[in-house]
């Protein structure tokens, strides 16, 4: 499990968290929301160990992240990142490259590495893309190409800085319909999402944070009865219960 | 389509089987034809008994297989070379001889020749060293100003003078430091023997197996510096590493063919419009590629005009001049070939 402990983090010298201590539980769907340019993306990449961490610390199953070496990191927690160069590989291929994290010399791919890849296409939704060249490819399918890499990694803990961006309704369901079906099976996931309404309705637990500290976490509904969203996004956020169970929507 | 390792060799062989075909079908006419055409059975008689007795026999031997062998060596390493280059800096029109690595090489081969002449074996050292400095010089350049693609060649084409200049210096204190400067300067592959291509033919055939052996390296460097960390690969000490393989490529390569421009730079656009940035593919094309189309264009150096030769560089820019004005015209156009 993943554990930031007091995290300080940022870039260029500038420090963006000041001070969030926040669990990532497997079994769980863990929403990071928060406005733009409130240090969601920076936590997501201090808990991969790709950022500057300038105080505090990121324990990986009670080990500091500063212990273990990048390829370590990569076997135990995947990230996806915001911004997603397309260079002119298969999507295939850029699965494979999930494997990379569990290669030694000369770099030869095993059968289980296959066996996974197979598996990360299908639960990506992507085997129909599979031979596909990714600059080939819109939004979505691109989306869905690193999605299947993420996945390859086969790690406790996978980090997705927004990953239903770009994606239609059905696409977006079924990649909350893909994070829960991996939370039950152990792993925690944990996204950074924009659509609030779908974070409230598909989230096991949300983390609202607000310039660069955290002002509460709980279930939906603790998060909703807070008013803390009200608070973060100076919106007045309203639930109506349906059949389909509470629907979300800012008034 | 399951993924599997077959499935990727047979794709693989399907693009590299007609390239091998190529080159050593290119070899071959490189042996046999010239000044003095020498019949194929005297070639293979040559080359598979090792008699000299004959006068076509002697030719073959000491003066078309070491040449061959050179355009082999030096036309694979540099387009490898290229093809890492341009993987590493993220940039189309980045290449050995447009950043500057081969005038590294080249000056630096220049006062070792200077500096130490009679020590041969030292020069792809020399060299070497030139090209890893010139590299890391324009990777620091990249990396510290964040500078665009454009900004980075040009900074290239500078440094590139600056070293061009100062090899003309060190060849006006020391004339006899370049021993034929001239071909040096515009890249030539004739008077090589078999003994002077020892130590850098030892050089290249490590660095590009050391390339082969980074080809996923590239491709993750190729995701980004975030998704290359998150996948476990320091991009930083990667990148680092990689341009050290592409820097004993060419520089290897210049300190017997001298300053051979545009291989580097056309052969992966050519091969890249085949493998895509798959680089366990693009690196051994490139490396059948680069070899073939040295073996072309120095067997057109000895025959268009034969008895006269033209060095080998004049004719590849002759080639790779138009094709690079043509790649420009494309990237104006928005299209990044």
């Amino acid at each position: 499990m993943i554990e930031l402990r007091e995290l300080r983090a940022g870039y260029s010298g500038r420090e963006v968290l000041h001070g969030i201590s926040l669990e990532f539980r497997p079994g769980e769907v863990l929403v990071i929301a928060g406005p733009n340019g409130c240090g969601k993306s920076t936590l997501l990449r201090a808990a991969a160990g790709i950022g500057e961490i300038s105080g505090g610390e990121v324990l990986v199953d009670g080990v500091s992240s500063s212990a273990l070496s990048a390829r370590q990191m990569a076997q135990k927690c995947a990230y996806m990142p915001q911004d997603r160069p397309a260079p002119s590989l298969s999507v295939r291929r850029m699965a494979l490259h999930g494997r990379f994290p569990y290669l030694s010399y000369p770099r030869r791919y095993r059968p289980e590495d296959y066996r996974a890849v197979d598996g990360a296409l299908e639960r990506a939704r992507a085997s129909d893309i599979a031979d596909s060249a990714i600059p080939e490819l819109s939004g979505g399918p691109r989306q869905r190409a690193y999605l299947a890499m993420a996945l390859a990694q086969e790690t406790e803990t996978l980090l997705m800085d927004e990953p239903t961006a770009f994606l239609d309704i059905s696409h977006q369901l079924a990649v909350m319909d893909m994070a829960a079906s991996l939370a039950r099976e152990g792993k925690a996931v944990v996204m950074v999402l924009h659509d609030l309404c779908l974070a409230l309705r598909r989230a096991d637990r949300l983390a609202v944070i607000s310039a660069g500290r955290l002002l509460a976490q709980g279930t939906p509904e603790e998060i909703y009865s807070s008013g803390v969203i009200d608070e973060a996004f100076q919106a007045r956020l309203r639930r109506t219960d349906t059949p389909d169970g509470p629907q979300y929507y800012f008034a | 389509m399951k993924s599997s390792p077959t499935s990727y060799t047979r794709r693989r062989l399907k693009l590299l089987l007609p390239l091998l075909a190529l080159m050593l079908a290119a070899a071959l006419l490189s042996l046999v034809l010239g000044a003095v055409n020498v019949p194929l059975s005297e070639v293979l008689s040559a080359l598979f008994s090792g008699g000299d007795g004959t006068a076509g026999a002697r030719i073959v031997l000491y003066a078309r297989l070491p040449r061959v062998l050179g355009c082999i060596l030096a036309g694979s390493a540099l387009a490898v070379s290229g093809a890492v280059i341009q993987s590493v800096l993220a940039n189309p029109l980045a290449a050995p001889s447009t950043i500057g690595v081969n005038s590294g090489a080249g000056l630096a081969a220049a006062l070792c020749c200077a500096v130490a002449p009679g020590m041969q074996s030292l020069v792809p050292v020399a060299a070497f060293a030139g090209a890893l400095l010139s590299a890391l010089l324009v990777l620091f350049i990249a990396e510290r100003t964040g500078a665009s693609r454009l900004t980075l060649v040009l900074a290239g084409v500078a440094v590139s003078n600056v070293l061009a200049a100062a090899v003309d210096a060190v060849v006006t204190f020391f004339p006899d430091a370049l021993n034929g400067y001239s071909d040096f300067r515009i890249g030539s592959l004739a008077n090589l023997s078999l003994e002077r291509l020892g130590a850098p033919a030892a050089v290249i055939i490590l660095a590009l197996a050391a390339a082969f052996s980074l080809t996923n390296e590239l491709d993750v460097l190729s995701l980004g510096r975030e998704t290359a960390r998150s996948l476990g690969l320091n991009a930083g000490r990667a990148r680092i590493l990689l341009l050290a393989v592409a820097a004993a490529l060419a520089g290897a390569a210049v300190s017997f063919a001298g300053l051979l421009g545009f291989i580097g730079l056309i052969v992966p656009h050519m091969l890249r419009r085949f493998t895509g940035d798959e680089s366990a593919s693009l690196l051994p094309a490139c490396a059948l590629g680069g070899a073939s189309l040295l073996l072309i264009c120095d067997l057109g150096s000895r025959t268009l005009f034969s008895p006269y030769e033209l060095p080998v560089g004049i004719v590849l820019s002759f080639a790779g001049g138009p094709f690079f004005i043509f790649l420009l015209i494309r990237q104006r156009k928005g299209r990044v070939v």
